[in-house]
């Protein structure tokens, strides 16, 4: 060390800076690239479609369809054939407080400003149907003036960019090809994260399973050709749901000839439940 | 068999599915928890990495009681799951664009620093037992060593130059894992009260004032426990961290809570009816008045008197359990109170709170005691106090 000369001691002092320098530069555009990359990857309208070969049959391919639901709320009569064949279909916990699909109905009073709102688990209506088991919308405004009164009926909405599904922290919640949201009842946590995150109520954590649950479109049915329960049980035809693939399917039909509306668009999440007929108090 | 559900009461227009809370009191435990590791750590990390002095008697109590509260941070967590059995999911196979899904390895990471941390810290300690002790214990701190008995000066520096990078990283990490639990709440769009980009740096420094303020509390009621006078200028030292950061976190949630009721956006009228309803005793009254101004306002007068004795001792004590009963108000106004407004902006919930049972009240006082209980074993097996003499080339001797 000694021997050697001041200058070429400043030279390497001032290489290394350098290079310590350059380091520093390079680490921070690396970082900031792999910020980059991940704020990409997790962003909320990133979020991938599971892909995979033919699924779940052989029969059938997730590629071929792009499955949607349409709702025309003018039709709908609150008879609640949908809630109670969802109920049967798909084993939900018959209570008043847990739901695949609800009906919600919007009652104006002459001389009020809002909407008196409540849906068939509303304890008046459970009174009325005698059960928790069984549904009915009590006639309590028969006494009433109702200057405008309808029903929505509600499920998931299947979201384009499911907050849901982004929220998972073991993937459990997928989308498909296809496009419906599914959950994976063998990998669900029941963490309970999706439940909070979706912005529509459409979830509920089944204390028997230990697992979240939620409308599937009856994708066991619908892959089999078939229409979901809601859908077929439906007597005056509110409930609409096919495939956009096909130009004439019901739904495109539905999409093409009415001015349809979803819910809580601003959310970003991109609602694939298409409504007409419903007012600015729905949410 | 019918299964288990328990509805909570309603008004106004709810979802149906709403009517059943699925984030319990524990879910409001687990930030607690993991804000007074975070708060705790900072205290270490002042000492060890800002040269603040006056700290160094509770520098190794901080690093400890950090280390205790994480132990049980993921149990509440684990308690609520529906298949806990499943929880290793998370880590095994993670769905990165969950803000969950990054639980397990930070808080794993901080787990294997906070543990790292404290082995270099107590390692004269360790060496100096396992040479003298006999038996079980003997064995004990033997195993503990490692196999390094090297506690010549030279070693010793490089345990100090390890802790001091130790706690550089821990800094971020600390306050990574929990501002990353606001991130949790505040990257929620579902939720008016919750989606607030402020929500991470709120949580961060709620963290701050709970851990210093519990640290403050040991601190007392552990030399009251040893008959050993209390060093006031340490105590003094954690009330000006306290001071300095409750202003922070009051203004942080201050203008949180302007910044939802100035943008006025839908479903404000239900938040408006919310707070001055049933949220005006927890949040206003509990959380900001008796918890934080109060508090603010003792330590600030203490600071301008230059009080001291008994008159600090009892001021600074009381203002640390405010402040953590405030956090744990906080939390609670959070977590609860966020699912009791209803996500169509048009309805309010009521929590019941139950007693027994795995979501209950017992079982999260449990979880907080617990943490306690750990400590009083760990500082038998590494008393946080005799540290003045084996650390004697601490890191701002040298």
């Amino acid at each position: 060390m000694t021997n050697e000369s001041k200058p070429k001691l400043a030279a390497r002092r001032e290489f290394l800076a350098k290079l310590a320098r350059t380091a520093t530069c390079a680490g921070a555009v690396v970082g900031a690239a792999a910020a980059l990359g991940v704020m990409q990857n997790v962003a909320a309208k990133s979020e991938s479609k599971s892909t995979g070969g033919s699924f779940p049959t052989k029969d059938y391919d997730w590629t071929k369809h792009q499955w949607a639901f349409g709702v025309d709320a003018t039709k709908c009569i609150g008879c609640l054939r949908c809630v109670e064949a969802c109920k049967t279909e798909n084993n939900v916990p018959r209570n008043a407080h847990q739901f695949r699909t609800w009906v919600e109905r919007y009652v104006y009073l002459e001389g009020e400003d809002k909407p008196r709102i409540d849906s068939q688990q509303d304890p008046v209506n459970i009174e009325a149907s005698g059960s928790e088991k069984e549904y009915r919308f009590a006639n309590r405004y028969k006494d009433a003036k109702v200057e405008k009164a309808f029903f929505v009926p509600k499920l998931c909405n299947h979201c384009n960019h499911p907050t849901c599904n982004q929220v998972c922290p073991v993937g459990a919640c997928y989308k498909t090809e296809d496009g419906v949201v599914l959950i994976d009842h063998d990998y669900c946590i029941g963490c309970r994260y999706c439940v909070q995150a979706c912005p529509y109520g459409a979830r509920f954590f089944n204390e028997e399973h230990g697992v979240t649950e939620k409308c599937t479109w009856c994708y066991h049915r619908i892959t089999k050709g078939l229409q979901p329960a809601c859908v077929e049980a439906c007597p005056v035809g509110a409930r609409v749901f096919g495939d956009r693939r096909d130009k004439q399917s019901p739904i495109s039909l539905f999409i093409r000839n009415n001015r349809v509306q979803v819910l809580k668009p601003e959310t970003g999440n991109g609602p694939n439940v298409f409504y007409v007929g419903i007012d600015k108090e729905v949410v | 068999m019918e299964p288990l559900i328990n509805a909570v009461p309603y008004t106004g227009w709810v979802y149906p599915n709403e009517t059943i809370f699925e984030w319990s009191v524990l879910i409001a435990v687990y930030p607690y928890l993991t804000g007074l590791v975070a708060g705790a750590f900072t205290v270490s990390s002042l000492y060890q990495v800002f040269g603040f002095q006056r700290l160094k008697p509770v520098a190794h109590l901080a690093l400890l009681t950090s280390l205790c509260f994480m132990f049980f941070v993921p149990l509440p967590l684990l308690l609520h799951l529906g298949h806990p059995e499943r929880a290793f999911n998370s880590t095994l196979t993670p769905h990165w664009t969950s803000a969950m899904a990054a639980f397990g390895y930070i808080a794993s990471f901080y787990v294997g620093l906070l543990m790292l941390e404290a082995w270099f810290a107590y390692r004269p300690f360790i060496v100096e037992n396992a040479q003298n002790k006999k038996g079980l214990l003997g064995a004990f701190y033997r195993v503990l060593t490692l196999g390094s008995y090297d506690v010549s000066e030279k070693a010793l520096r490089i345990d100090q130059k390890w802790i001091l990078w130790l706690a550089i990283i821990g800094i971020p990490a600390a306050h990574g894992l929990h501002g990353y639990v606001g991130f949790m709440y505040g990257s929620l769009k579902s939720r008016e009260w919750w989606s607030s980009d402020l929500m991470p740096v709120i949580f961060l420094f709620s963290a701050i004032i709970s851990g210093v303020s519990l640290l403050a509390v040991i601190f007392v009621v552990s030399s009251k426990l040893r008959k050993i006078p209390i060093d006031l200028a340490c105590l003094k030292g954690l009330a000006y961290t306290i001071w300095g950061f409750i202003m922070v976190a009051l203004v942080l949630e201050g203008l949180e809570f302007a910044n939802i009721v100035y943008k006025g956006r839908e479903g404000v009228e239900m938040i408006m009816e919310y707070v001055t309803g049933p949220l005006l005793v927890p949040y206003f009254i509990l959380q900001f008045a008796v918890g934080a101004i109060l508090p603010f306002l003792w330590l600030s007068y203490m600071i301008w008197r230059g009080t001291t004795g008994r008159a600090l001792i009892i001021g600074v004590t009381t203002c640390a359990v405010l402040v953590l009963f405030s956090v744990f108000m906080m939390r609670w106004n959070v977590v609860i109170g966020g699912q009791e407004i209803s996500k169509t902006g048009k309805g309010l919930m009521f929590y019941q709170l139950p007693i027994l049972g795995k979501e209950g009240v017992l079982m999260s006082a449990a979880l907080i005691i617990a943490p306690f209980l750990v400590l009083v074993v760990l500082t038998r097996l590494f008393p946080p106090w005799e540290h003045e003499a084996t650390t004697s080339s601490s890191l701002h001797a040298s």
